[in-house]
């Protein structure tokens, strides 16, 4: 497969020199700061509270001045108070499921929507697709951004979109077979269940036309990557995007697959200390902060992602001068706390699909034992690891707790569970359950 | 000669067999034997099935990771010594035994026992040369 990618016009802002490309920032976060100021309350009380006016927004730098915005922010001013633009000029509304409480609520204008189409596009043309592509979107439609956003980006590109939305498995592998399907975007979660799935309807995921796999909405291992690009012959890349900045879209990964390009002519990107909010140099890695430089209808400035990267301002092979984000595999949000030691998901998941034969289902239990905290992983076996034998199956199971506590720090009950007997995700999959809060235990 | 066996992991709760003979049910497949081996996490169910290739689809198209493995049976006399003369000849030739169990047909002379070795091949050969009574799946199923 070649890695060179079709040149598409768009696409030009992706080559423009780093000094051309801050003088545009620094235009348009000027005019995003004004607006915000003077056409949302909210905002420009948290401006008032620093003691910053627009006008202090002189170079590009002078962002570190602003103040933050956090998801609560968004909860607090429900559904349409940091929209800046009246509600005749908003075309659409999105919003997000939050774990606990209100959604909230993003808007776009024409213009908005116009931009997101652009950055998609530009994204699925550094990746090597183009018009010829059929794009299966399985992404759900609906109130969250993947599926609608993915769907107008792809037309935009030309290519012909197949807009199956999430669930309907066997549909789904159907309509790969059947229409041709080159690319396929959903969650990587989705994704190894459609290949369990193809496995089982006697489908070979290698012998399919399908060629890429945009996977996003949720955080994913390298080694996930592995595992997919071993069981298909797809490339399988990353789109980076949060709703609150527009959607997917905000990076994605190109053909080279060594970190997202972030479309910084429209979202600036700075990474900060998460704990005492200090802007880090390129390299360093911090929480991912994100400032929208285009969108009108609802501008978010300086907004905390809860998402750990850093931001690599090397020069990628593919020619593109925007800065790239290291792949995403932690959000602080999913981190917990066991016995005092910080876990990421992730790193379960990379002891897991380090074992021969692996084993990407899993789900994480935290339970609360006589004032102890337990982790369990709850881990679906395949036919591969099946044993017939008691001592089979405890020394999988202890290879696997071996391995996790190497890699965690941690010890884990390790559970095998039958195939298909976790959760399924069509849209962002909860890989940790925490019971420890409902039996509150007295100090 | 031998014997194919479907063995599956389940977990240690109530309703996980009932899943498996409901699909075999389902399917009309009879169960001949069964052994269920238990640990606090996960027990682990073996059959011998006669049509066992149709139970091994009915269950993997329900989903569930089913281990095909060979067992052998072997008859056995009802006399005190029957079983140790088996034991003996696999011993004397480095063959273990990972796990036995009784077959559902027996009779007042002779018992059968189904053996999962490390190696069954040569325990094969090993025990017919000692003339020892090997039951094949015609003859088993048949006799039932």
């Amino acid at each position: 497969m070649a890695s060179k990618t079709v040149f598409n016009p768009i696409s030009a802002p992706d080559y423009l020199p780093p000094e051309q490309l801050k003088e545009l920032q620094t235009t348009r976060l000027r005019q995003r700061v004004t607006e915000a100021y003077e056409k949302v309350p909210f905002f420009r009380a948290k401006m008032e509270d620093l003691k910053v006016v627009p006008g202090d927004i002189q170079k590009i730098e002078d962002i570190a001045k602003l103040p933050f915005s956090v998801k609560k922010d968004l909860r607090d001013t429900y559904p349409f108070g940091l929209f800046a633009q009246p509600m005749n000029r908003v075309v659409r509304v999105h919003a997000s499921s939050g774990t606990t409480g209100k959604p909230i609520v993003v808007g776009y204008n024409q213009r908005d929507i116009d931009v997101w189409k652009e950055v998609i596009v530009r994204g699925l043309v550094s990746a090597g697709l183009g018009p010829d592509d059929v794009i299966q979107v399985s992404y759900g439609y609906g109130l969250f951004t993947g599926g609608l956003g993915l769907h107008y980006g792809a037309e935009a590109l030309g290519a012909t979109v197949v807009p199956a939305s999430g669930g309907n498995t066997h549909r789904q592998i159907m309509l790969m077979k059947d229409f041709g399907v080159t690319a396929i975007c959903c969650t990587p979660s989705y994704f190894i269940h459609l290949i369990d799935k193809a496995q089982s309807m006697g489908v070979d995921m290698k012998t399919l036309s399908l060629r890429f796999g945009i996977f996003g909405a949720e955080p994913w291992t390298q080694e996930m990557r592995r595992y997919i690009e071993a069981h298909t012959a797809i490339k399988a890349l990353d789109i980076y995007g949060l709703s609150e900045i527009v959607g997917p879209g905000v990076a994605m990964e190109c053909a080279e697959q060594d970190g997202s390009h972030i479309f910084e002519d429209h979202f600036y990107p700075e990474i900060i200390n998460p704990d005492t909010g200090e802007v880090l140099p390129d390299g360093e890695e911090g929480e991912l902060v994100l400032t929208t430089l285009s969108k009108e209808a609802m501008p978010m400035i300086r907004y905390r992602t809860r998402d750990i990267t850093s931001l690599n301002s090397e020069r990628c092979s593919c020619g593109r001068t925007l800065r790239r984000i290291r792949r995403i595999t932690s959000r602080s949000d999913d981190m917990f706390i066991i016995r005092g030691v910080n876990v990421f998901p992730s790193q379960i998941e990379t002891a897991l699909l380090s074992i021969e034969g692996t084993l990407p289902h899993y789900q994480i239990i935290l339970r609360r034992e006589n004032n102890l905290d337990t982790l369990e992983v709850q881990v679906e076996i395949n036919a591969q690891l099946a044993s017939d034998t008691v001592s089979g199956i405890t020394a999988l199971e202890k290879r696997i707790a071996k391995n996790l506590e190497q890699i965690v720090g941690i010890h884990a009950i390790i559970k095998l569970v039958q195939p298909e007997t976790l959760q399924r995700s069509e849209g962002k999959i909860q890989r940790v359950s925490d019971l420890r809060n409902l039996n509150p235990i007295s100090q | 000669m031998k014997l194919k066996q479907l063995s599956l992991v389940i977990p240690n709760e109530p309703g996980a067999l009932v899943r498996v003979c409901d699909v075999l049910k389902k399917h009309s497949v009879n169960i001949s034997t069964l052994t269920l081996a238990d640990t606090a996490n996960f027990g682990i169910l073996r059959l011998i099935i006669q049509e066992w290739e149709e139970g091994l689809k009915a269950l993997e198209d329900d989903g569930l990771v089913v281990k095909v493995s060979d067992v052998l049976a072997i008859s056995i006399p009802h006399v005190p010594g029957g079983l140790l003369k088996i034991l003996e000849l696999l011993n004397e030739n480095r063959i273990n035994v990972e796990y036995m169990y009784g077959f559902s047909l027996s009779t007042r002379e002779r018992s059968v026992q189904l053996f999962r070795l490390d190696d069954t091949d040569r325990a094969i050969e090993v025990l017919e040369q000692a003339e020892v009574y090997l039951l094949d799946p015609d003859e088993l199923f048949q006799k039932e």
